[in-house]
C-alpha cells in the first residue's frame, strides 16, 4: 500500500513537471490550428517553421551567439581559472565568490545592468550587445566547470613538463589542457545551453532588427501565437535536453576512451 | 692553480662559517681532487618574509650521490628546486659546469627532476610519457623507439610501453617517472623524496634500484628526503640541514659517527646525547663521572655536548663500569635488546645482543672513540645554524 502511494507521487510529480512541455511536443503535431481540437497527426508545422525567413535568420542568430560567446566565454573562463589556481588561498575564495554572484543575480537584473551600461558607453545595440552580455554571463559558468578540474591537477606534472624541455606554452597545451579538458568540454556546453536558453537579458539588450529564437518567439506570441511556435520551442526543449546530456556525459565519456587505449 | 686556490677558498669560507675544525680538515682534504659540476653561492631565498636558505654555499661534484637531509621545512625541496630552475634565488648565483644558469629557466637546464609524486601525464601512456621530452627535441622515430626500449629495460618495465599510467602501482609509476628523466640523458638528475608514498618494503627495495641505476648511468644524482636510513643507505655524501641552514656535510659514515652538532646527532639514529665537561684534553666528565676520549682542543673545564650511540654503551658488571646504574625498561626489537638504564640521573638508551631484565644492577662503559664530543650552541638561533665560532 505503502509502495503503491510513493509510487503515485512520484508520477504525480512527473506529471507536473513534464506536463506542459508534453502538451507543447503533443500540439505542435496537432494538424488543426485551434488548441481545442486534434485534427491529425501532422509535421506540416515544423515544415512551414523551416521555410519562414524571420524564424530561420532568428535561428542562425541564436547559434551564432551561443557558439561565439560560449567560445569566448570559454577562452576567458580558462586563462581565469590558471591565474586563480596560482593565487592565494584568499584572493582565490574571494574571486570565486565574486565569479558566482552574477550567477545568483536575477537574469533581470542583470540584464537591466547591462542595458544601462551599454547606453551609459553609447554601445549602438544589435548583434554585438547580444555577444558581450552572453560572454559576461557565460564566463561564471565555464569557471565553475573548470575550476574543480584544474584544483585536481598533480601541479607537478606542469613542472615535469618544463623540465623534459617543453616551453610554458607546450606544456600547457601538451599537458595541462588535455588534462582539464572534460571540464573545459563540460563548460563549453553549459555556457553554449544556457546562452541558447536565454530571454530576458536578450530581450533587454539586443535592440530592434534583431532576434534570437526566445525574443523571436516572444513577440511572435504576442501577437496570436502561432502553431509553428510549438514546434520551435519543441526543438529548443530538444536541442537543450541534448546538450544537457552531453555536459553530464563528456567526463565519462573521456573516462572510458583512457581505459580502452 | 688559480682556479684549485679560488675553489678552496669558497669551500673553507662557508666551512670556517658554519663548522668547527673537524670538518675543515677534511674538506680541505678533499679539495684539490674536486670537480665541481654545480656550485651554489651564498643562496638566500624567502617566501612571505620567512627566509627559507640563508646564504647557502655548496658543491656538487660530478658522479656524486648527493643527499640533501632535513626535517620538514628545512629547506630541502627548496635547494632542489632551486637547482631545477623551478624558483629563483633572491640573492645568490648557480653555477652548472663553469656557467651561471641562475636566471636559465628549467627547460633549458641539462638537469632531469623525479617529482615527489611521480607526477606522469595521465593522459598518455608509457611509450608517450618517456617519449615527451625526446619529441620535444624533435628526436626521429627510431632514436625515440630505441630510448623508450633502453629505459624501460633499465628499469625494469619491459613492455609497458602501451599501459596508461593509473594501471600502474606506486613503484611501477616512479621506476616510469625515473625513466621519462633519463632517457633526456641529462648531466644531473634531481630526485625529490621519490620513495616518500611507497610502502617500506617496496621502499628498501627501490634503494638498491637507484644506486644500481646511478653506477649504470654513472651520472651525479641529488637526492632529497627526510629519511636518514635511506640517506645513509645510498649516498655518497649527506648534506644535513636545519631551518635554512646546513648542518654538516660528509660521508654516511662521517655523519653517523661524527655528527657535528645535538641536531645532526639526534636526526641520524637515536642517540644520547648528554650535558657534560670537558676537564681537560682526552677527557670528559659525564654525569659526574670522568671517561676517557680521543677528542681535544676544546679548553679546560668547557660545558660541551655529547653523544654516544645506544649501541656504543656497553652493559657490564656495576663493578668494572665507569658509571653505575638500573635497568628500567627492555624491549625485544628482533636483531638487538633495545634497554633503558637509569644511571647517574640520565636516561641511557642502550642497545645490546645481550639480555639483562629490568631491575638489574649494572655498570656502564664507553670506549674512548665512541664518545663523540661538541661545542654547545650559544643560543637557540646559533643551535639552527651550528655555528661553533
Amino acid at each position: 500500500m505503502r509502495d503503491k502511494l510513493r509510487k503515485i507521487y512520484i508520477a504525480l510529480i512527473f506529471l507536473f513537471l513534464y506536463a506542459p512541455i508534453l502538451t507543447l511536443i503533443v500540439l505542435s503535431f496537432n494538424a488543426s490550428k485551434t488548441r481545442a481540437k486534434w485534427g491529425g497527426f501532422t509535421i506540416k508545422w515544423y515544415l512551414s517553421m523551416f521555410q519562414n525567413r524571420a524564424i530561420m535568420q532568428a535561428l542562425s542568430n541564436t547559434l551564432i551567439i551561443a557558439f561565439l560567446s560560449a567560445f569566448i566565454a570559454t577562452v576567458i573562463g580558462v586563462i581565469a581559472c590558471l591565474s586563480m589556481q596560482s593565487m592565494r588561498r584568499r584572493g582565490r575564495a574571494l574571486l570565486m565568490g565574486v565569479t558566482n554572484i552574477p550567477m545568483l543575480n536575477a537574469d533581470i537584473v542583470t540584464g537591466i545592468s547591462l542595458m544601462l551600461l551599454f547606453i551609459t558607453l553609447g554601445v549602438q545595440f544589435g548583434f554585438m550587445t547580444i555577444l558581450l552580455s552572453h560572454i559576461t554571463f557565460n564566463i561564471p559558468y565555464v569557471i565553475l566547470s573548470v575550476m574543480p578540474r584544474m584544483r585536481q591537477l598533480n601541479p607537478s606534472t606542469y613542472e615535469a613538463a618544463l623540465d623534459l624541455g617543453a616551453s610554458h606554452v607546450q606544456a600547457f597545451f601538451k599537458v595541462t589542457f588535455p588534462d582539464i579538458l572534460p571540464g573545459v568540454l563540460s563548460g563549453f556546453l553549459m555556457a553554449f545551453t544556457m546562452s541558447l536558453d536565454d530571454f530576458i537579458i536578450t530581450h533587454f539588450t539586443k535592440g530592434p532588427g534583431i532576434d534570437t529564437l526566445s525574443t523571436k518567439i516572444y513577440t511572435e506570441v504576442k501577437k496570436g501565437i502561432k502553431p509553428e511556435m510549438y514546434s520551435l520551442s519543441t526543438l529548443i526543449f530538444i536541442t537543450v535536453l541534448l546538450l544537457l546530456f552531453l555536459v553530464n556525459r563528456a567526463p565519462a565519456g573521456k573516462k572510458e576512451k583512457e581505459v580502452t587505449l | 692553480m688559480g682556479q684549485q686556490s679560488a675553489q678552496f677558498l669558497i669551500r673553507s669560507n662557508i666551512v670556517r662559517s658554519r663548522y668547527p675544525r673537524a670538518i675543515l680538515l677534511q674538506y680541505t682534504q678533499e679539495e684539490s681532487t674536486v670537480n665541481k659540476l654545480i656550485d651554489l653561492q651564498n643562496i638566500t631565498k624567502s617566501f612571505d618574509n620567512i627566509v627559507i636558505l640563508d646564504d647557502m654555499n655548496l658543491y656538487i661534484r660530478e658522479n656524486e650521490f648527493l643527499t640533501l637531509l632535513g626535517p620538514s621545512g628545512c629547506g630541502k625541496t627548496t635547494t632542489l628546486r632551486i637547482i631545477g630552475g623551478f624558483e629563483t634565488p633572491d640573492k645568490g648565483r648557480v653555477i652548472f659546469d663553469g656557467t651561471d644558469i641562475t636566471a636559465t629557466p628549467p627547460n633549458k637546464r641539462q638537469l632531469n627532476t623525479v617529482f615527489q609524486k611521480y607526477a606522469l601525464f595521465p593522459h598518455m601512456n608509457i611509450g608517450e610519457n618517456i617519449a615527451f621530452g625526446l619529441r620535444i627535441k624533435k628526436k626521429s622515430k627510431s632514436y625515440i623507439q630505441d630510448k623508450i626500449k633502453y629505459a624501460l629495460k633499465l628499469v625494469n618495465l619491459e613492455g609497458y610501453e602501451t599501459r596508461m599510467p593509473d594501471s600502474l602501482s606506486g613503484g611501477q609509476q616512479q621506476r616510469i617517472a625515473i625513466a621519462r628523466a633519463i632517457v633526456n640523458e641529462p648531466k644531473v638528475l634531481l630526485l625529490d623524496e621519490p620513495l616518500g608514498a611507497l610502502d617500506l618494503k617496496l621502499r628498501q627495495d627501490m634503494q638498491y634500484e637507484l644506486i644500481r641505476l646511478k653506477n649504470e648511468l654513472g651520472i651525479t644524482f641529488i637526492y632529497v628526503t627526510h629519511d636518514q636510513e635511506e640517506a645513509l643507505t645510498m649516498s655518497d655524501t649527506i648534506v644535513v640541514m636545519n631551518q635554512g641552514y646546513i648542518q654538516q656535510i660528509g660521508t654516511p659514515e662521517k655523519i653517523y659517527n661524527e655528527p657535528e652538532n645535538a641536531f645532526v646527532a639526534d636526526f641520524i639514529g637515536d642517540s644520547n646525547i648528554i650535558d657534560a665537561t670537558m676537564v681537560r684534553d682526552e677527557l670528559v666528565e659525564i654525569l659526574g663521572a670522568r671517561f676517557a676520549c680521543v677528542d681535544s682542543g676544546f679548553g679546560e673545564n668547557r660545558p660541551v655536548d655529547v653523544v654516544i650511540r645506544p649501541e656504543d654503551v656497553e652493559l657490564v658488571s656495576p663493578e668494572k663500569g665507569i658509571l653505575q646504574g638500573v635497568v628500567s625498561h627492555i624491549i625485544f626489537k628482533g636483531v638487538h635488546y633495545e634497554m633503558e638504564v637509569m644511571a647517574g640521573g640520565f636516561e641511557w638508551l642502550v642497545q645490546s645482543t645481550k639480555m639483562f631484565p629490568v631491575g638489574t644492577q649494572i655498570g656502564i662503559h664507553v670506549d674512548p672513540f665512541n664518545i663523540q664530543i661538541m661545542n654547545k650552541p650559544v643560543s637557540e638561533d646559533e643551535e639552527a645554524i651550528g655555528v661553533n665560532e
